[in-house]
């Protein structure tokens, strides 16, 4: 546990703060001591576990499928390779069976998406003390305070993390549907629904409440997909945390609740990717 | 839990490996699935025609074997016919030889038979005459009645 004796609210608090690096208006260039300075900190900070954390997880996916796509034979694959191959024709039945256009694109973002994600979702499932007390030491090793070295393992419970890649969706479906319907399709699709009328007039009172309706529509896709990730497995993590502060019983629970959260792991990352090929492919067809 | 740089980094970042997997990862690994699916269906595809062969080749052995048969039965016929022929023939010399013996063993009975008559005339001609002097006692002259024996010889 953190510094000394924190009380439970102090423990939990300080398990779900991330390592901020920023620009402090008092202190200066730094490490944010305290989720009161890390606030302070404003928008141009940056969370250094997220980012380590999932670019590494990121690198490990593509070295190990880097790797294999290299060595890729056509005879009888080997053991790694029959992973890669099953992984890569999961994706591709999904986008087949899902996206009826032609993508260069679609099939491999889907599968980045769905093996990162897995990745990053999967570090929910080591000890939630293990590495932040690594970090801890080595943080005091470094003549820091322990009780200020926050760190927090699993990208995927950082908003900022599910958030980025939500909007890089979001970005792909405008482009998509502007590549595919026009700027002025896209418009009309904002605009001239769901209420039309045959009367100018008429139609050009209705476009303020289509345009209303049609946004929220449209920037609902990137927020819930983001919230929705970013929602279950905070509140995964969450749960982890209270079980570990239970003491002995601790073990049977995790382990329980670990068993239960490998479902939850691969179900959001599916989840996640199978709503952007859905995003992606409504976007592209046309009404 | 507050929005900051770490949103754009994160964008960043998935798009590089999202790039890095479009051009680096998933290209080969299609191509090395798609071309094994090719050589599996060359695969299947050799083998049903092996079998479709396998299948002409044995059909053909049968009907060779049903030629070969047929053929055979037919020089077994030929032979029991050419051999019947030669027992038909061999009987028919034997009967046309036992025939001429038997014809040739005829005439010369019949000579024979001739020859014992023509002694026998002639020895009872002479018989007759001794008997005839011995009768009689040499009282005839034996010129004037031996044209009489004679002639009653050449009547027996």
């Amino acid at each position: 546990m953190a510094g000394n004796n924190p009380t439970s609210s102090e423990y939990i608090q300080h398990h779900l703060q991330n390592m901020t690096f920023g620009l402090h208006p008092e202190h200066g260039l730094g490490l944010a001591h305290s989720a009161q300075e890390a606030q302070e900190m404003g928008f141009w900070a940056i969370h250094l576990d997220t980012m380590a954390w999932s670019i590494g997880l990121g690198i490990l996916f593509l070295w190990v499928f880097r790797m294999v796509a290299k060595t890729a034979t056509t005879g009888v694959p080997s053991g790694l390779q029959n992973f890669v191959e099953m992984m890569v024709e999961f994706v591709d039945n999904s986008v087949r069976e899902t996206f009826h256009g032609k993508s260069k694109l679609i099939a491999p973002l889907s599968l980045t998406i769905f093996c990162w994600i897995f990745l990053m979702n999967l570090m929910d499932l080591v000890p939630v003390d293990f590495l932040p007390m690594l970090a801890q030491k080595i943080g005091a090793w470094f003549g820091a305070d322990p009780a200020h070295v926050y760190f927090k393992v699993v990208p995927t419970t950082d908003v900022n993390a599910t958030l980025g890649m939500s909007l890089a969706v979001f970005a792909l479906i405008i482009f998509y549907s502007i590549r595919e319907k026009g700027l002025s399709g896209f418009v009309a699709e904002l605009t001239l629904h769901p209420f039309n009328a045959s009367n100018p007039f008429v139609q050009a009172l209705l476009i303020p409440a289509n345009f209303l309706l049609e946004a929220v529509t449209l920037l609902a896709k990137p927020v819930s997909l983001a919230l929705r990730l970013f929602g279950n497995l905070y509140a995964g993590e969450l749960i982890f945390i209270l079980i570990a502060m239970i003491g002995l019983w601790q073990l049977p629970l995790h382990f329980a609740w670990a068993t239960f959260h490998l479902l939850i792991i691969t179900l959001q990352a599916f989840i996640f990717m199978m709503l952007t090929i859905v995003y992606l492919s409504m976007a592209t067809e046309k009404h | 839990m507050n929005l900051n740089l770490t949103l754009i980094g994160q964008a960043i970042a998935f798009a590089v490996f999202v790039w890095f997997c479009m051009k680096f990862v998933w290209p080969p690994v299609m191509q090395a699935l798609q071309e094994r699916q090719k050589k599996i269906a060359d695969g299947l595809d050799a083998a049903s025609r092996a079998t479709r062969d396998l299948e002409l080749a044995q059909e053909q052995a049968a009907e060779q074997l049903k030629e070969s048969k047929e053929q055979a039965a037919q020089i077994i016929e030929q032979a029991h016919k050419r051999s019947n022929q030669m027992i038909e023939e061999a009987r028919d010399n034997a009967r046309l030889e036992g025939e001429r013996m038997i014809e040739s063993a005829r005439g010369e009975i019949e000579q024979e038979t001739q020859r014992a008559k023509e002694e026998l005339r002639t020895q009872v001609a002479t018989l007759a005459i001794q008997g005839a002097e011995r009768i009689l006692d040499s009282s005839i002259d034996e010129a004037k009645h031996r044209e009489l024996v004679d002639k009653l010889a050449a009547e027996l």
